[in-house]
């Protein structure tokens, strides 16, 4: 199938970060286009192209836009903040764009910022992005030479380690130099974001989309692609594979075919388990399953699981699916920011849970109790973070229950320490060896 | 950097902002290189003074991420992901090598004062596995043979 690349366009598998270069390949036509378009003009085309956040939350950027009050509404001066925080384990595709295609992704911060009135552009990058951070440096200030700006202000605002300032009120937060916790919707940013102003919050990749449809016209990017999951979109493809990296292709394409054709299939003569098809807050696919879907929102909500962030991790026949329960809740528990009860103390005690059944102690209670605290997890919180290990994990039980099963009533890992995920030491095991493994307790007894 | 210049360098970082709040993180981050990867109290007595704010705000701040350091690190900190695709594509053995070379286990900082050795969540990277965060760059595709070199590399640079 040939593929176009709309958003890693005129690279030739390289970077272009020339601004000269850039434009002899035909860079910054769609900014010209866009400045004599009315801001109501490039939202329609956006709205045209059916473009949607490629986030995680596949929001119509094009309706989120069109949220923003227009100036004579609200008089406060708006806001293009940019997430480039991602941190999503199996997502890397936002630092390629951003490393490969710097000006596009600045060209469509130009043209959104023109779309909802926005003089002041922030780039929320993550604090470990440094390679990134230069190369963005860099290419701002061709363009400031340029006079490419015009009336904008972009700044590159660097975080400092904190998954959870990818989700959007969180990072707002950060970005107003508070600590990263969500805050209550509404109001929505698009009303009340930065400094309590009209914000609207996209993700990188979404922007570097934005110049491809301006050229393209909107229309047209929407017949790549599927229904409801237009254009194309730049999958993470990770973990036991031959190829892994970033994928530029038509939504709707074949998860089979983008591990064994372009992926190159599993190494090693193992056999493929499981894949993680959106990122690890998604719920986990069988080896069939992951036959039978393509990589669009309908496809993959059909199967009871979702797009994400595009992050697709391979896993073959050596690992563990509870020390996978555990290595993920881990992540979820290390970065819970602690607002609210059911996350920080969930978080937590999912994985005591898991890593008590992975010892072999669980018993068939235990696992009814890990789905049950999962259950009160969920969607008790004010932002999603908790309700990813809740999901990711069930989904691990539901899929693979014997394997649940066989550690609680073999009393062990069936694995025998030889799972791909044996001995792995998380963040949040180094701080155990400093204070003590913590023991399972039911929280709320204790609060009684 | 003198302190007048950290003064200096934070004013210009809160003109940046059309609320200068926004300035906390660059300014911690400015403090911790001034004091050698780690923010003591004096840091934010000085990053306080600088932004208008008290010590105490500042250090609740630097607690919430991961990148601030509130007890000594060594000159470079070496992160080595460990998170699933990392995992998979073998980070333990990177772990243990970084472990037999540095003679430390992780969280630990080598008696020479050279490196710290932490493992982090996923840093990005994950189809470019196993990568090892050196400060805040990325050293990518990184296995356990790589790890006598880059040590060496490290040490000498520091």
């Amino acid at each position: 199938m040939a593929s176009p690349e709309l958003v890693f366009a005129g690279t030739d598998g390289g970077a272009v970060t020339d601004l000269g270069t850039y434009e002899e390949r035909g860079g910054l036509t769609a900014l010209r286009r866009a400045r004599e378009m009315t801001p109501d003009e490039i939202v329609a085309e956006l709205n045209a192209s059916n473009l949607r956040g490629r986030g995680g939350a596949f929001f119509p950027t094009g309706r989120k836009w069109s949220f923003i009050p227009k100036p004579d509404q609200n008089p406060n001066p708006h806001y293009l903040v940019v997430n480039a925080d991602e941190s999503e384990p199996g997502s890397f595709k936002d630092h390629e764009i951003m490393l490969r295609v710097p000006f596009r992704f600045l060209e469509g911060c130009l043209i959104a910022a023109r779309a909802i009135e926005s003089r002041r552009v922030f780039v929320y990058i993550r604090g470990e992005y440094g390679r990134p951070f230069e190369v963005l440096v860099d290419a701002l200030a061709q363009m400031r030479k340029q006079k490419l700006l015009e009336d904008v202000t972009i700044v590159i605002h660097r975080g400092a380690g904190a998954y959870i300032c990818g989700e959007e009120t969180a990072l707002l937060e950060s970005l107003e130099g508070e600590r990263g916790q969500p805050r209550t919707k509404p109001p929505f940013p698009a009303i009340a974001g930065l400094y309590a102003s009209p914000t609207a919050v996209n993700n990188v990749e979404s922007i570097a989309t934005v110049p491809p449809i301006i050229e393209l016209g909107g229309k047209e990017y929407a017949e790549l692609g599927v229904e409801d999951s237009t254009g194309t979109r730049v999958f993470s493809l990770s973990g036991n594979v031959v190829r892994p990296g970033n994928y530029e292709l038509p939504h709707g394409f074949p998860l089979k075919d983008l591990i064994y054709e372009i992926g190159g299939g599993i190494p090693d003569g193992r056999v493929l388990k499981a894949v993680i098809p959106g990122g690890s807050s998604t719920p986990i696919l069988t080896a069939v399953e992951a036959d039978q879907v393509t990589l669009d929102y309908d496809s993959l909500s059909q199967m009871g699981t979702a797009i994400g962030s595009a992050g697709v991790i391979a896993i073959d026949d050596r690992c563990c699916m509870v020390q996978l329960g555990v290595r993920v809740s881990q992540f979820y528990e290390h970065e819970s920011c602690g607002k609210c009860t059911p996350c920080r103390v969930g978080t937590r005690w999912l994985t005591q849970i898991l890593k008590k059944i992975e010892s072999g102690r669980g018993t068939h209670a235990d696992l009814d109790l890990l789905l049950d605290v999962g259950e009160h997890v969920n969607g008790t919180c004010l932002c999603p973070l908790g309700d990813s290990d809740a999901i990711a994990v069930a989904s691990y039980v539901a899929k693979f229950r014997d394997e649940f099963l066989a550690h609680v009533e073999e009393g062990g890992c069936p694995f025998e320490g030889e799972s791909s995920l044996d001995q792995i030491v998380a963040p949040t095991d180094v701080h155990e060896a400093h204070v003590g493994p913590a023991e399972i307790v039911r929280p709320l007894e204790v609060v009684a | 950097m003198s302190a007048d210049e950290f003064r200096a360098a934070v004013a210009k970082m809160r003109a940046t902002y059309p609320d200068d709040r926004s300035a906390v993180l660059p300014a911690l981050r400015l403090a911790q290189e001034r004091h050698g990867g780690w923010l003591p109290e004096e840091a934010f007595r000085e990053v306080a003074d600088a932004l208008d704010r008290t010590p105490a705000f500042c250090l609740s701040i630097a607690t919430f991420y991961d990148m601030f350091h509130t007890e000594p690190v060594g000159r470079r900190v070496v992160g080595v992901c460990t998170n699933v695709s990392c995992a998979l594509a073998g980070a333990q053995a990177v772990v243990d090598a970084f472990e037999r070379e540095l003679d430390v286990r992780v969280g630990e900082t080598t008696d020479d004062g050279a490196i710290t050795l932490r493992t982090v969540e996923c840093l990005g990277g994950c189809g470019w596995a196993t990568v090892v965060a050196v400060d805040d760059h990325q050293r990518l595709r990184v296995g356990p043979r790589d790890v006598p070199a880059l040590v060496k590399e490290l040490r000498g640079v520091s």
